[in-house]
């Protein structure tokens, strides 16, 4: 449980535990996640494309067909809008599905059902349907992926009220934010990094970490000069360049937004209001992006505590490129240094 | 070298093969040798024309209190319809799509249900839903421009109206899957247009219900038009009902008219469904006698012959004959159904014609099971405005 006051664990892994573990992916915890929230509550139903016998194409539901049989963990059709569809009346016959869709591109077909319905159910019975659907969206690029695999599609769920999105950027959260994700009463679109589903640490299947509640960011890093506003595949780029800026003079805060709706508010402007300049870091498009938001709450609520404009390093605006070119559209350290040294230092002296 | 082509044995590349296994080559340069139907087609396909029961030898033995009953709630619907109608013009209903000659299907639907059982209605079905006892007023509070659904689905286990043409259909085969994984015996029923089977959803709910084998039956009101498309820019297809045999289901094939003949069929696909059977896809033909809604002007697009011919094969008038024929009502009961008829459609007008009252805070309350930060900002925010407007008002507008 992280508390409401922001949390600095100065690393980007919290600290290692007496009797180190073997280490866990965070691949290896999401699918421990569903395994135990569905060995918990026998209304959890996980669908969805070679998520039975295979166990899905990153492995992520491996075993769960095995241990809970196939009418728990159910080979569906290859069809993402029959996937949601069947999960909205699932859903309202009182259990609690959790769907997989294979890639963020593959997704596309279910929009209809996503935007129509599970985000508006609960708003259009006026509490009486609610529906505790939780949509897992492997997104983001970097693994060499061709077209449609690759894409941040974050802003479409994020622009459609009625749903919450988080992202999980560590191990620890990817088990704890899904289990959050699970238990919700309302629909969540949990966004897997995939790029970072091979991440390890020591974080224990044996001794999971307390279940805690959607809508909280956390500081990875504590630092007084910028704030670095980042999620998901973004947080290691962020880490890495702070500590890249460390042996240039500067110390830079990393926020790990962690739930894009709710967005927490608090947890970002208290550490902007601290460090005065802002630099939004993703993977998804910069026109019409997340940052967009970001920025513009942050310069709303903290304009007098800013030295310089909130900038944002985002992919560029344009298709998902090829992966023998993909280097040059993802943000990395260099790029996010550069937002940085933008921050109109020379106006403090 | 040709000697040699021809003693090249073509091998099933999909399981293994041994000396045994390997076929004469003129045995499989059309079919490969492991192929057989994984289904026989045959007995899923629908009747080369539309079952008719009112009319014919097998209507007398019809079980009188079902075609008065029938006969009632056909009556009362067309009175529901055209007291529906007359709501838009006088601006108590913000639209209203009529099933207006299409009372049949509406009325069936919903009789072929158990209590436990759920109704998929599309937003021209709210007929149905009063026939299976939802309040009119409940019924259409979408259509009224209050709130976008009028009363709890899990409490009468009636969908809400679904707009998105289809998309109601999933809900209805996960429903029911549901319903079967927890061991219960509930069927749903899931209504949509001949339009709507253009739908990709369409295509997905069928074939996901048949792989399930889901107790769902499908209902298809094909009354002719898609607002303005006819069907036959619609599909291709010999029949609405032939889809069916392509996912493996059987399709029917109903005169929708004739309340009897759909009562039987959705009846028979009901109990099929309940008794593992699977799902059923009925194709009900019908007419759609008023325009799509009260905005629509269907004489751009088809003739008053055509609207006439249908007029001819009304529902109400055909269940009326029948009734006649077996000297099970006379004028006199007809009269009085009609009486009921005016007192419920004069009940409707009356609670109508009062003002909803609507409350601008709720728009808040139920987007999350609790409000966001940002939600609670923006209540905030509305609140103070109806509170500056009150002020000069010198009135509560909250």
């Amino acid at each position: 449980m992280t508390a409401s006051a922001p949390e600095t664990t100065g690393t980007a892994r919290p600290a290692r535990r007496a009797k180190a573990a073997k280490p866990a992916t965070m691949g290896q915890a999401i699918g421990r996640a569903l395994r135990d929230a569905m060995a918990e509550d026998p209304a959890v139903h996980v669908l969805g494309e070679d998520v039975g016998t295979l166990g899905g194409v990153f492995r992520i539901t491996d075993g769960l067909a095995a241990e809970f049989g196939d009418d728990r963990c159910t080979d569906t059709p290859l069809a993402e809008a029959g996937i949601l569809g069947t999960a909205v009346g699932m859903a309202m016959y009182g259990l609690r599905p959790v769907v997989e869709m294979q890639f963020d591109a593959f997704a596309y077909p279910s929009f209809e059902q996503l935007a129509s319905h599970v985000a508006k159910m609960r708003n259009r019975t006026r509490g009486a349907m609610p529906l505790p659907i939780t949509i897992r969206v492997p997104y983001g690029g970097g693994i060499g992926g061709v077209e449609h695999h690759s894409d941040s599609s974050e802003a479409y769920y994020v622009a459609t009220p009625g749903l919450h999105v988080v992202t999980p950027a560590t191990v620890e959260d990817a088990y704890g934010l899904l289990r959050a994700a699970i238990a919700s009463d309302d629909p969540v679109v949990f966004m897997e990094p995939k790029r970072l589903y091979w991440s390890k640490s020591d974080w224990s299947p044996e001794a999971p970490a307390e279940v805690e509640p959607i809508g909280r960011a956390v500081v990875r890093r504590a630092g007084t000069d910028a704030t670095l506003l980042t999620y998901g595949p973004s947080l290691p780029v962020c880490l890495e360049a702070a500590e890249a800026a460390r042996a240039e003079g500067r110390q830079l805060e990393v926020v790990d937004l962690r739930s894009l709706v709710p967005f927490d508010d608090e947890t970002v402007c208290a550490s902007v209001r601290r460090t005065g300049r802002a630099v939004v870091v993703h993977e998804a498009t910069g026109f019409g992006g997340p940052g967009a938001e970001i920025a513009a709450r942050v310069t709303e609520r903290c304009f007098h505590h800013l030295e310089a404009p909130v900038l944002r390093v985002t992919g560029f605006d344009i298709p998902y490129p090829p992966p023998m070119l993909e280097r040059h559209h993802l943000p990395g350290v260099d790029r996010v240094l550069d937002a940085v040294e933008r921050l109109q230092w020379e106006a403090r002296s | 070298m040709s000697k040699k082509r021809q003693s090249t044995p073509v091998v099933d590349r999909r399981r293994p093969t041994g000396p045994e296994d390997v076929p004469e080559a003129a045995e499989h340069t059309v079919t490969p040798p492991a192929w057989r139907p994984r289904v026989d087609p045959g007995p899923l396909l629908p009747d080369e024309s539309p079952f008719r029961l009112l009319g014919t030898e097998a209507a007398q033995e019809a079980d009188p209190a079902l075609l008065k009953r029938l006969h009632r709630e056909l009556v009362l619907g067309r009175r529901y319809n055209t007291q529906a109608t007359a709501l838009t013009k006088q601006g108590r209903l913000a639209v209203y799509p009529s099933s207006t000659g299409q009372e049949a299907c509406e009325v069936a639907a919903a009789l072929v249900l158990e209590e436990r059982d759920w109704l998929f209605p599309s937003y021209r079905d709210t007929l149905a839903a009063v026939a299976r006892g939802l309040d009119p007023m409940q019924a259409l509070t979408l259509l009224r421009g209050d709130w976008h659904t009028g009363y709890d689905p899990r409490a009468v286990r009636i969908a809400p109206l679904s707009t998105p043409l289809a998309t109601q259909l999933p809900h209805a085969v996960g429903l029911a899957h549901a319903a079967r994984l927890k061991g219960d015996d509930v069927v749903a029923l899931a209504m949509v247009g001949d339009g709507g089977t253009s739908e990709g959803d369409f295509h997905e709910a069928l074939n996901f219900a048949a792989v399930w084998q889901a107790p769902v039956v499908f209902l298809v009101q094909n009354n002719g038009f898609a607002i303005s498309v006819p069907l036959d820019k619609q599909t291709a297809a010999p029949s609405l009902a032939h889809k069916a045999v392509g996912y493996g289901m059987p399709g029917r094939l109903v005169d929708g008219n004739d309340a009897l003949a759909v009562h039987t069929v959705l009846a028979e696909a009901v109990a099929g469904a309940r008794a593992g059977g699977g799902p059923t896809l009925v194709e009900a033909i019908t007419y759609r006698i008023d325009a799509h809604t009260n905005a629509d002007d269907a004489t751009r697009y088809r003739g008053a012959e055509e609207v006439e011919a249908w007029r001819a094969h009304d529902p109400v008038e055909l269940m009326e004959g029948a009734l006649r024929a077996r000297g099970l009502a006379d004028e006199a009961a007809f009269a009085a159904v009609r009486e009921d008829a005016e007192r419920f459609a004069a009940s409707l007008r009356e609670r109508m014609n009062a003002d909803a009252e609507l409350t601008p805070a709720d728009l808040f309350d139920h987007v999350y099971a609790e409000p966001t930060p940002q939600l609670r900002e923006q209540a905030a925010q509305l609140r103070a405005e109806l509170d500056a407007e009150a002020a000069s008002h010198g009135e509560d507008l909250r």
